[in-house]
């Protein structure tokens, strides 16, 4: 129908599946996102060391066949600790990525009210909150484990069958390793979102909550004489987490168990701070 | 019977330790609903319940016969909601912002483009629908908030107090959007305000609240059809002729004071049969009332009830 008759009429088309639903708040968000052209820059940039990575493969592989000796693969060692100094620079840019766009996600609809328009429709909290974290998991994912098992699958392919059988723990890791620090940095700045109003201070206390954490947890551990106080750094958590993860035996300051335990708990903190601020918040007179 | 578009059994509503909404039994049919009460009365817990925002303490309610505590995803892709309070995204356009709820309530993505404009037309926003919707002045965004109540094209339309804070000729536009999508027959609407000239203007039942519990529920239509026969008059001459020329055809009287005089018409008597008689018994009308104040005078009715039941 024209839009100049300007008269109503009800609707009698299809419906989208209900499953389906979240993906259209990260559509409409990354397309905000990107409208920016500082960020799009800084994700472009993003790339710029899995790029650097790759062409160190690249040259491991057929490159260090000209060296003295004709040693093929001398120049790089293309393994665990590889990849996981490539998962700690990655996750560094998708933490100040996290700080450009995970504040700006909740923060509009709290302020504006705009809850309750998103929650009058078939969509739960649960599902408003799915997809506004679909919105950095997309993201982040993109820069993380995404670029990490192309870099692995092209050193497979270089290296043959056989050191991708034994190397496929560095694949879970990388994966497993991602998504961790994704979920737990993605709830952190919603959670802030939902708390902090004012878009800038909730990207910096983003940092803060990292620093403050590491303080704190140095502060416990140095007045009581304990190791636990590494509970309330949740970088120090995710270190021990990944070297478990990438069979690195390097000094861990807690057991991988209760590193475990204790992001799945920072996780659930902020998963119910969350929670306690998306509600269709309706005045009651 | 048509089925009930709203239907509440025993419904209690507790928000912490006060009891918001009271042991409702009620059921309405009509296609347009005014729900009117004073201020905590429990008309946005009431609403925001039928949402499925607060949970039921007891009892049971259903919207278009689908039960509210179960089913509430059913009943939120039937209805369109149009909040109170300010709802929108400042940094989006209209378009983009209605668009995108539309494909919330389920239409594909070319169908929701396609419809936010045609409701943003519709509302009167089709020339500044590229615009950012925090660019918008209040009348504007009320707008807004219709339109997006009705993209997905709902079966029923809450509109809580839809016309706070807009001018008069912005009211008037708000008021003849209700009465079209009435008139268009193709949704119920339920209209919360505590405006009774918005809801006698556009509704056909009333439903009025007071203290978590309805107090009154009626047709206004026939309200009106009852409150069209009663006629205040105040005569000039010969009263007692008037009086009884008039009581011939078959009207009730009661005088009043300085030749006021208080008529009940007889069912087959028209008012231009009244203008006649006075004619007739050459009689002047100085002054010929309808109650027009209905709505006000039900309102006032129901407020003044002490225990606030039915």
């Amino acid at each position: 129908m024209a839009v100049y008759k300007r008269t109503y009429r009800g609707y009698a088309g299809t419906f989208t599946p209900l499953w389906s639903r979240f993906l259209v708040m990260f559509r409409y968000s990354r397309r905000n996102l990107f409208q920016s052209k500082l960020l799009t820059a800084f994700f472009v940039i993003c790339f710029f060391f899995p790029l650097l990575c790759l062409l160190g493969i690249y040259a491991n592989d057929h490159l260090s066949a000209f060296l003295p000796g004709r040693q093929m693969g001398r120049l790089l060692k293309i393994d665990g600790p590889f990849f996981l100094t490539f998962l700690t620079v990655q996750t560094a840019f998708a933490f100040i990525l996290t700080a450009f766009v995970g504040p700006g996600l909740v923060s509009p609809d709290l302020t504006n009210g705009a809850l309750t328009l998103y929650l009058c429709r078939p969509i739960s909290r649960l599902e408003y909150v799915t997809g506004k974290l679909s919105v950095l998991a997309i993201i982040l994912s993109w820069i993380t484990w995404i670029p990490g098992l192309l870099l692995f699958f092209v050193q497979a392919s270089l290296s043959g069958w056989d050191w991708m059988i034994d190397n496929l723990w560095i694949a879970s890791g990388i994966f497993l390793g991602s998504w961790i620090w994704i979920l737990s940095i993605s709830l952190l700045a919603l959670a802030l979102s939902a708390w902090v109003k004012w878009r800038i201070a909730a990207g910096g206390l983003l940092l803060g909550v990292l620093f403050i954490g590491a303080s704190l947890a140095a502060s416990i551990n140095g007045v009581l004489h304990i190791q636990s106080g590494h509970l309330f750094n949740i970088a120090e958590l995710i270190r021990i987490i990944w070297q478990d993860l990438f069979h690195d035996s390097g000094d861990r300051s807690l057991p991988a168990g209760e590193a475990w335990f204790g992001i799945l708990l920072f996780a659930s903190a902020c998963f119910y701070m969350l929670m306690k601020k998306i509600k269709a918040n309706e005045v009651v007179r | 019977m048509p089925q009930p578009v709203i239907e509440l059994n025993a419904l209690s509503v507790k928000l912490g330790k006060h009891e918001v909404l009271r042991d409702i039994t009620s059921s309405f049919t009509g296609r347009t609903i005014g729900l009117l009460g004073p201020n905590g009365a429990g008309k946005s817990t009431l609403i925001s319940t039928l949402l499925g925002f607060w949970p039921i303490t007891s009892g049971s309610a259903t919207v278009l016969g689908h039960d509210v505590a179960r089913e509430s995803k059913e009943i939120r892709a039937l209805v369109g909601y149009m909040p109170e309070n300010d709802s929108f995204i400042s940094g989006m356009s209209a378009v983009s912002f209605i668009c995108m709820l539309a494909e919330l309530s389920g239409l594909p993505a070319e169908m929701a483009l396609e419809r936010a404009h045609e409701a943003l037309f519709y509302v009167g926003l089709g020339e500044a629908r590229y615009r950012k919707l925090g660019t918008y002045s209040l009348g504007m965004k009320q707008l807004a908030k219709l339109a997006q109540a009705i993209v997905h094209g709902p079966k029923l339309v809450i509109l809580d107090e839809p016309t706070n804070g807009l001018d008069p000729p912005a009211r008037q536009r708000m008021i003849r959007l209700i009465r079209e999508m009435r008139d268009a027959g193709e949704m119920h609407i339920v209209l919360c305000s505590h405006l009774l000239r918005d809801v006698e203007e556009t509704c056909e039942e009333v439903v009025i609240l007071k203290k978590g519990r309805v107090v009154h529920y009626s047709n206004l239509e026939n309200e009106r059809k009852l409150n069209k026969k009663f006629v205040e008059l105040e005569l000039h001459g010969n009263a007692d002729n008037f009086i009884a020329a008039v009581e011939a055809l078959g009207c009730e009287s009661a005088p009043g004071a300085l030749n006021r005089l208080k008529l009940v018409l007889a069912d087959n008597t028209e008012v231009s049969d009244i203008y006649r008689v006075a004619a007739e018994q050459n009689v002047q009308l100085r002054r010929m009332n309808f109650r027009r104040d209905t709505l006000e005078e039900i309102f006032l009715k129901a407020m003044e009830s002490n225990n606030g039941r039915l």
